[in-house]
């Protein structure tokens, strides 16, 4: 199917919910949606058989300083194509629906981006730290992130540990 | 032990049982690399398994956003340190994709074969470890000797045995030295013709190791699909998909090779000894991809594109997924046109293999944990980061 056709079809298919369908380079679509209607976009885009894109490459967060993005990598092994979903969040109240009830593999994905981001994903059945300590402070992908001078008594700063 | 069932109620008071938390790890000869496992038991049979991840993070999306292109490489040397050169590949693969950058003829077939020589050699770890976990000893040794022969292959190449960092961004770090296309022809011929069926006669139709295998931990084809499975483990739920062949990268597509799928062989679809079968059947492959290459590898030509001092990167953002050994590597890149990355998320096949076994451990035995584990082929390096 050519990518021209596959954005039609697409369109078609998520009717209202999708803000834009562009074609990115290296044979990608992005889909850039509102936040609130993840959980049926990608529905839609699951169950539809027409378009099955029911494999989750990778999910990640994004910060742009002055709001977050997450993005989702979906791939249909029906069509051998892959698309790139796309949702902005506020910078103030970083949340964004957890679509696990849609794939059950994105539970630690969720999680992780929560560790390092502090995006909410609210409805998650577990969201805990996944990498870092329980107790640690702060999340280390903000570009605002400043690094703890020391965590349970070792000392963090690098220069010291050569005294 | 129900009561009222006929014995003497006085014992179960005593003795009664009941779910016991028995933690697996951090330290633990089974689990490959640091990690853990919370074991909630009823006797010998595993009720829920709850895996705790994160003791080897080391934030290596953080630094990819600190240091330069060029300087990351080393570090992807320590995504999974027994394929680094795979690593060091799938991160180049995607810099030049979104640079735009044309590798040298020659260099894209000293890669492939680097590659390659790696795939087999993790893979000799990968199963020679799981028949270590289930107590085979002998064949462990075995696979360790073969790769010890890889070792000095790859260090003639590039001068380290673990860590390679081999791969540049725009071409390889060494030209192929003297007498290695020789040495590594005999060792493909050797691995392809004596070693794979020794192996197999001393290990994989041992019906001791086929009996702990066979119908444990199946992962169906959905299952796989709807957890992110990739590479040998979903090969072996029966999906034939190989990113090197059907979303081909550096220059896959001019070689012949197949695609090992799971078939049951003496069991279900999808259990511990199809996933353990891919990958022996992958080095067979992998000996073929080799042999090809080193025909074809032309004599003279650049090794390396010549990259500006201050290289940067166009604004822009892709995904690009390469083949490891233990499944698919993908890295998300987001440039700002700045000399780093504004963003790198570094997406691993270990990640979503070590996410199904809390789905598929429920009900086994403790020591069938052991050969899922061991079959998923999970390290911790790569789950981490």
């Amino acid at each position: 199917m050519k990518t021209s056709e596959l954005i039609a079809k697409i369109k078609e298919k998520l009717d209202k919910d999708a803000l834009e369908i562009t074609e990115t380079p290296f044979d990608d679509i992005l889909i850039e949606i509102n936040k609130d209607e993840i959980i049926s976009v990608m529905e839609t885009l699951k169950n539809d058989p027409e378009l099955k894109f029911d494999s989750l490459l990778n999910q990640l967060g994004v910060d742009h300083k002055e709001r977050f993005s997450v993005i989702y990598n979906l791939f249909s092994f029906s069509l051998d194509r892959k698309i790139t979903v796309k949702a902005y969040l506020d910078r103030e109240n970083p949340e964004i629906s957890s679509i696990e009830s849609v794939f059950r593999g994105i539970n630690w994905f969720e999680r992780e981006t929560f560790d390092l981001l502090g995006i909410m994903f609210t409805g998650h059945s577990n969201l805990q730290r996944l990498l870092l300590p329980a107790d640690w402070e702060g999340y280390p992908l903000r570009k605002d992130y400043a690094f703890p001078d020391q965590y349970h008594g070792i000392d963090n700063r690098a220069r010291s540990n050569f005294k | 032990m129900m009561p009222g069932d006929g014995r003497d109620p006085g014992i179960t008071d005593k003795f009664a049982t009941q779910e016991m938390v028995l933690n697996m790890g951090p330290h633990h000869p089974s689990t490959h690399g640091v990690l853990r496992f919370i074991l909630q038991t009823d006797g010998e049979m595993i009720v829920h398994v709850t895996p705790d991840i994160g003791f080897l993070h080391r934030g290596l999306e953080k630094i990819a956003e600190l240091v330069p292109y060029q300087s990351f490489m080393p570090f992807t040397d320590r995504i999974d340190y027994l394929a680094s050169l795979n690593c060091n590949l799938g991160y180049a693969v995607t810099v030049e994709k979104l640079a735009g950058i044309e590798v040298p003829e020659k260099a894209e077939y000293l890669r492939v074969i680097g590659a390659e020589l790696t795939r087999m050699a993790s893979h000799f770890i990968g199963f020679g470890a799981l028949l270590l976990d289930l107590g085979a000893v002998t064949p462990f040794v075995h696979a360790l000797r073969e790769r010890e022969r890889y070792n000095d292959l790859i260090e003639k190449l590039c001068g380290a045995r673990l860590t390679h960092n081999y791969v540049r961004i725009g071409g390889v770090s060494h030209d192929i030295p003297s007498g290695f296309k020789e040495e590594t022809m005999r060792y493909i011929d050797h691995l392809e013709y004596e070693f794979i069926k020794e192996f197999n006669d001393l290990a994989s139709f041992n019906s001791i190791l086929i009996n702990r295998l066979k119908n444990v931990g199946v992962i169906s084809r959905e299952q796989a699909v709807e957890y992110t499975l990739t590479g040998p483990n979903l090969r072996g739920s029966g999906v034939s998909y190989d990113t090197r062949k059907d979303d081909t990268y550096s220059i896959y597509d001019r070689f012949d090779f197949d695609i090992p799928v799971g078939k049951g062989m003496f069991g279900t679809v999808g259990d511990s000894y199809d996933r353990y079968w891919a990958r022996i059947e992958e080095i067979t492959q992998s000996c073929r991809i080799i042999r090809q290459a080193l025909n074809q590898i032309p004599d003279k030509g650049e090794i390396r594109t010549k990259l500006p001092k201050a290289f940067k990167v166009p604004e822009g953002e892709a995904y690009v997924r390469t083949e490891c050994p233990r499944g698919q590597l993908g890295f998300y890149l987001i440039s700002d046109g700045g000399k780093s990355p504004a963003r790198l998320k570094i997406k691993t096949g270990s990640f979503s293999a070590m996410t199904i076994i809390e789905l598929i451990s429920h009900g086994v035995m403790v020591a069938d944990l052991v050969a899922i584990i061991g079959s998923l082929d999970v390290i911790a390096p790569e789950i981490d980061r």
